[in-house]
């Protein structure tokens, strides 16, 4: 599937992955299935989903930082390292080959900027750790490097900073050195977890600044996991919306908005307010229902249970991807059986 | 830093002086005053009583004056480095006393280091094993080291010794060491006997430690820092020693502080029972012959001791941990 | 003027069997998945019933002596035995002693005369006593045909005393030591923990500091220095209450703290405040509001300071400077285990040490569990 036509290299790719957590005393959970994804340099994949559908475990699958109970059981992650392709599902998380991955090629920023950060140590002291571990500096050249780093990220008096610890700084400072620490090897790809959530509004707009300029400068990929569309769209070339485990359309970000066709993606633009005139304003409209729990997901499309326009086949036979236009697909089986009572 | 420095040892010496305030009434506890035990001691000896030497201790002790200008004059007494005098032993208490001490302070100071060196290991195993067999293992361990009273361990572990090796475990030093200079075959002699009245007293707080290891590494290993670490590409051990253990451990070091005053009660009876010379058996000694200033400068020392090991810990904890250096949450 | 009586018709209000359940219904329910807790409890009720039935359990009196059987060995109780006849013979017995004269050591030591059986009755005749100090009973619930012969379950001391006998009244006095001790100190606890709690500014503050310097040091030469000015002379009675006591005296400091703790959160919680905002007396908001709401807390906290209490009465008593004899406690019995040598040719003298272990555990799993099931969420 041509997502990017004519664009670089992909990355990254997630071909057919599923993860399942397992416990000893309940049934195993399916908590992402049959998941493709796309990742290219100097480009954003937004992932989008109500909290719970999948957005970051997969993400963490990327990096194999799920915990010990998740497997991944089917699919790859290919990840080109430049001297060809590397499935980081088949790794060992705890190898050597993955270790070097993490951090040095792919890094990740986190939701919380406060508990993301070790307490006990210097914010200098936790950049340096990643520098010294990856490009083999001495503890004075690291240094030199996470103080520019800082400064670079928009810490004023990076030097100073340096050896401050988390809780002496404020909520923006704190992501901004996290970002820091996961620039602080040049990495190609930069997972970030909901980076903005946590912070408020005039915050969250100069993160999102920074992490396009950032990409501007240094031309990773970079994967990004929101539940805001918002931010979506000021940060997106791509977009993948999830819902409960399924991506159930992606594609270009500006198609996608212009005309989502699964009814998940139009029902979550829908709860969206915009700004109007009051007079003008419509009633937001919320989806019915709430999410069920993975055990109860259907054997078809995992929306069939809130959708509106369900019908037949949808709870027992998972839609497939259908091609919308170029680079965009849905699962949706609406978009197969046109002639059904669709959108009736 | 300085400042909290400074603040916890104005708390100590509040804490010293009513200790000293506590040891003295304990001292003033017993009917009859300590002139009235020493005549009384001197004439069943046999012994001509002086009386001049009678009105000398009584103007020393204030005796017969309010119950505050003698606790002064004991405290001023102390404070010079006298403790008064043992009428026992018919020396002063400080002589008596010093050797003991340090004994008592050798014994339970290693028993710390014991504490700390099996706790580690096995608690940060069981957190990071969690419902492992080890886990499991190291679970009952505690349990049983907690229920077991310190005493009834030496008492089972002398008897083992002498059951099935024919050796008696106890005291400190061999007969030939017992006043010799400190050299190489001393300290071999020590440790030769030390190991067991230290096993001993360490049983007790490793169970304690590693159950608190294993409780504070569990929580701390669901922050979300340590996916952080994971994700820089550390090892795995190297993640779990430099982060969560680390956070782990601040609680830990503050348990010192009531570790410590379990430690020094239990050294008491194990001393007892397993014949140191520490200052534990000479305490039971003079509190059965009511030889009150001994037994009142042993437990004001003993909780001394209590009290400034507690500071130490606290300025550790201070030490490794920003957050309270600097009195933020 | 009389006062008209008039007939008034009462609707008699039928209880509706709603599904509501008690607070302690609720914990109970909680209490009873947790296994081991509830295994607990059956061996804390077993131990406690021994104590309030010793005199009927204990075969023979605690201080009934016998210079013939100095440290006899435990003859154990037997129930099945193969007759010289090839016959089987079954019920409870003992085998009968004889002496040896070890030929390197020159002593006399007792062996098991395995020939020689001397069966066990239950619920046998016995001297008139009084079960719990006013119950009159002649009956005990085991002995041996003929009170003359030796019958030491569990071995002899060196007065050639009944161990078993005397573990089981220890166990009564140590256990009550127990108990009377943490209710003293939770009646401490209780009254100045809840003022502090409930009141707050510069008496909680006071308080704090007296139960943070009594919890920073070592207790047990505290005890010791307390202990040892007890009057030699007092009776057995009055040394009982003196421990009590002085073990409260440090008791109740770490339940001042959990009913301080708890006080100080109950404050602020809403159904308190709308107590307040009702114009409701501090006395009705207390007893009404607030310790119905800790009350299980406060059980569970008494339950896990029993197993410290206990420790602490052994501990002193072992040292010579708790409780004294002629009383028996787990602790004066271990007294006699003191000595190595004597523990080596006597080793069941260590049973009291067993009994302990055993207790101090279920009380702890008790405990744990109680606190578990008060609290749901605690952990």
């Amino acid at each position: 599937m041509p997502q990017t036509p004519m664009a670089a290299k992909p990355l990254l790719t997630i071909n057919d992955m599923s993860i399942v957590f397992s416990s000893p005393d309940e049934a195993d959970i399916e908590a992402v299935r049959q998941v493709d994804l796309t990742l290219t340099p100097g480009k954003t994949l937004a992932l989008v989903g109500e909290s719970g559908c999948g957005k970051s475990v997969t993400a963490r699958a990327v990096l194999r930082l799920l915990d010990r109970n998740a497997k991944i059981p089917s699919g790859k992650i290919l990840y080109d390292t430049g001297a060809g392709p590397v499935d980081i599902a088949r790794l060992n998380s705890d190898s050597l080959a993955m270790r070097a991955i993490r951090g040095a090629e792919i890094s990740m920023i986190f939701q919380e900027p406060m508990s993301s950060l070790s307490p006990v140590h210097t914010i200098g002291d936790q950049i340096d750790e990643i520098i010294v571990l990856h490009d083999r500096l001495n503890k004075k050249q690291a240094r030199e490097r996470t103080i520019s780093l800082l400064d670079q990220v928009g810490v004023p008096g990076a030097r100073d900073r340096a050896n401050a610890y988390p809780f002496e700084l404020s909520g923006g400072l704190r992501q901004r050195a996290m970002i820091a620490m996961a620039l602080a090897c040049t990495p190609k790809l930069l997972i970030a977890d909901e980076p903005t959530t946590a912070l408020d509004v005039t915050t969250q707009a100069q993160i999102l600044d920074l992490l396009r300029q950032l990409q501007d400068d240094f031309g990773m990929a970079m994967l990004f996991i929101t539940h805001d569309l918002g931010v979506v769209a000021e940060i997106a070339d791509e977009i993948a919306v999830m819902y409960l485990g399924d991506v159930v359309e992606q594609g270009d970000v500006y198609e996608v908005f212009r005309a989502p066709k699964h009814p998940y993606t139009q029902a979550l633009m829908n709860s969206v307010p915009r700004l109007m005139r009051k007079a003008e304003r419509q009633r937001l409209t919320p989806i019915k229902g709430t999410v069920p729990s993975p055990k109860d997901r259907p054997n078809g499309c995992a929306f069939t249970s809130r959708c509106p326009h369900a019908f037949g086949p949808c709870a027992e036979i998972r839609p497939q991807r259908t091609m919308v236009s170029t680079g965009h697909t849905a699962r949706c089986h609406l978009l197969t059986h046109e002639k059904a009572e669709a959108f009736a | 830093m300085v400042q909290f420095i400074i603040r916890r040892l104005i708390a100590m010496l509040l804490t010293l002086f009513a200790i000293s305030f506590v040891a003295f009434a304990i001292i003033q506890l017993p009917p009859g005053d300590y002139l009235t035990s020493y005549i009384a001691s001197l004439a069943a000896t046999g012994d001509q009583v002086d009386p001049r030497v009678i009105e000398n201790l009584r103007a020393q002790y204030g005796l017969g004056e309010p119950y505050l200008v003698q606790y002064w004059k004991w405290l001023a007494g102390i404070l010079q480095g006298n403790f008064g005098s043992s009428f026992e032993w018919k020396r002063p208490v400080t002589e008596l006393i010093w050797g003991r001490l340090g004994n008592s302070i050798l014994v339970e100071g290693l028993a710390v280091i014991v504490m700390w060196f099996i706790a580690l290991p096995i608690g940060i195993y069981a957190a990071v094993r969690k419902y492992s067999l080890g886990d499991y293992l190291a679970t009952v361990a505690g349990f049983i080291g907690l229920a077991v009273p310190n005493f009834l361990f030496a008492l089972i572990l002398m008897y083992l010794a002498y059951t099935w090796f024919g050796t008696t475990l106890g005291g400190l030093f061999s007969p030939e060491f017992e006043t010799a200079r400190w050299s190489l075959p001393r300290i071999w002699d020590f440790f030769a006997h030390a190991w067991a009245p230290v096993l001993v007293l360490a049983t007790g707080g490793t169970a304690e430690l590693i159950r608190i290891l294993r409780a504070n590494l569990l929580d701390e290993l669901k922050k979300p820092y340590v996916v952080t670490a994971r994700a820089k590409g550390l090892p795995e051990w190297k993640v779990i020693l430099k982060y969560p253990v680390r956070l782990a451990l601040n609680p830990l070091i503050s348990t010192i502080g009531w570790l410590l005053p379990a430690l020094v009660s239990g050294s008491v009876i194990v001393s007892v029972v397993m014949n140191l010379p520490t200052a534990g058996p000479m305490l039971l000694r003079s509190l059965t012959t009511q030889d009150m200033y001994l037994a009142g400068a042993i437990i004001l020392l003993l909780s001394v001791l209590t009290v400034i090991g507690t500071l130490i810990s606290d300025i550790l904890l201070a030490l490794i941990d920003p957050r309270i250096r600097y009195g933020a949450k | 003027m009389a006062v008209q009586s008039m007939e008034q018709i009462v609707p008699v209000a039928v209880p509706r069997r709603t599904a509501r359940e008690s607070q302690f219904g609720l914990m109970w329910r909680r209490f009873r998945q947790h296994k081991l807790a509830l295994v607990s409890l059956w061996i804390v009720a077993v131990f406690y019933l021994i104590a309030i039935l010793a005199e009927f359990l204990a075969p023979v009196d605690p201080s009934d002596y016998s210079a013939r059987y100095t440290y006899a060995p435990p003859q154990g109780l037997n129930f099945v035995a193969q007759n010289e006849d090839g016959s089987w013979h079954f019920g409870p017995y003992v085998y009968a002693y004889k002496t040896e004269i070890d030929p390197v050591a020159l002593r006399r030591t007792f062996v098991l005369d395995e020939t020689k059986r001397l069966p066990v009755h239950f619920f046998t005749e016995s001297e008139p006593y009084r079960l719990a100090g006013f119950i009159p009973m002649s009956i005990k619930f085991m002995g041996v045909e003929n009170p003359r012969d030796p019958f030491y379950i569990l071995g002899a001391d060196r007065l050639g005393r009944d161990l078993l006998s005397r573990l089981i009244h220890g166990t009564r006095i140590s256990l009550s030591i127990g108990l009377a001790g943490v209710t003293l100190s939770l009646f401490f606890g209780v009254v100045i923990g809840g003022f502090a709690g409930f009141y707050g500014g510069w008496f909680d503050g006071a308080v704090m500091r007296t139960v943070e310097f009594i919890r920073s040091m070592p207790t047990i030469p505290l005890w010791l220095g307390l202990a040892a000015a007890m009057p030699k002379d007092w009776s057995a009675l009055q040394t009982y209450f003196a421990i009590t006591i002085i073990l409260s005296l440090i008791g109740w400091t770490e339940l001042a703290r959990v009913v301080r703790g708890r006080f100080l959160s109950l404050r602020t919680e809403d159904f308190v405040t709308a107590a307040q905002l009702d114009g409701a007396s501090d006395w009705r908001i207390v007893t009404r509001h607030m310790v119905p709401s800790f009350t299980s807390h406060i059980i569970a906290a008494a339950t896990l300071a029993i197993p410290g209490m206990i420790l602490a009465e052994t501990a002193l008593s072992f040292l010579g400077l708790g409780l004294q004899a002629p009383i028996v406690s787990w602790g004066t019995l271990l007294q006699d285990a003191q000595n190595i040598r004597t523990l080596a040719t006597a080793p069941w003298l260590l049973a009291p040490g067993l009994c302990v272990v055993v207790v101090i555990l279920a009380l702890n799993f008790f405990g744990d569990g109680l606190r578990d099931a008060a609290d749901p969420h605690g952990r």
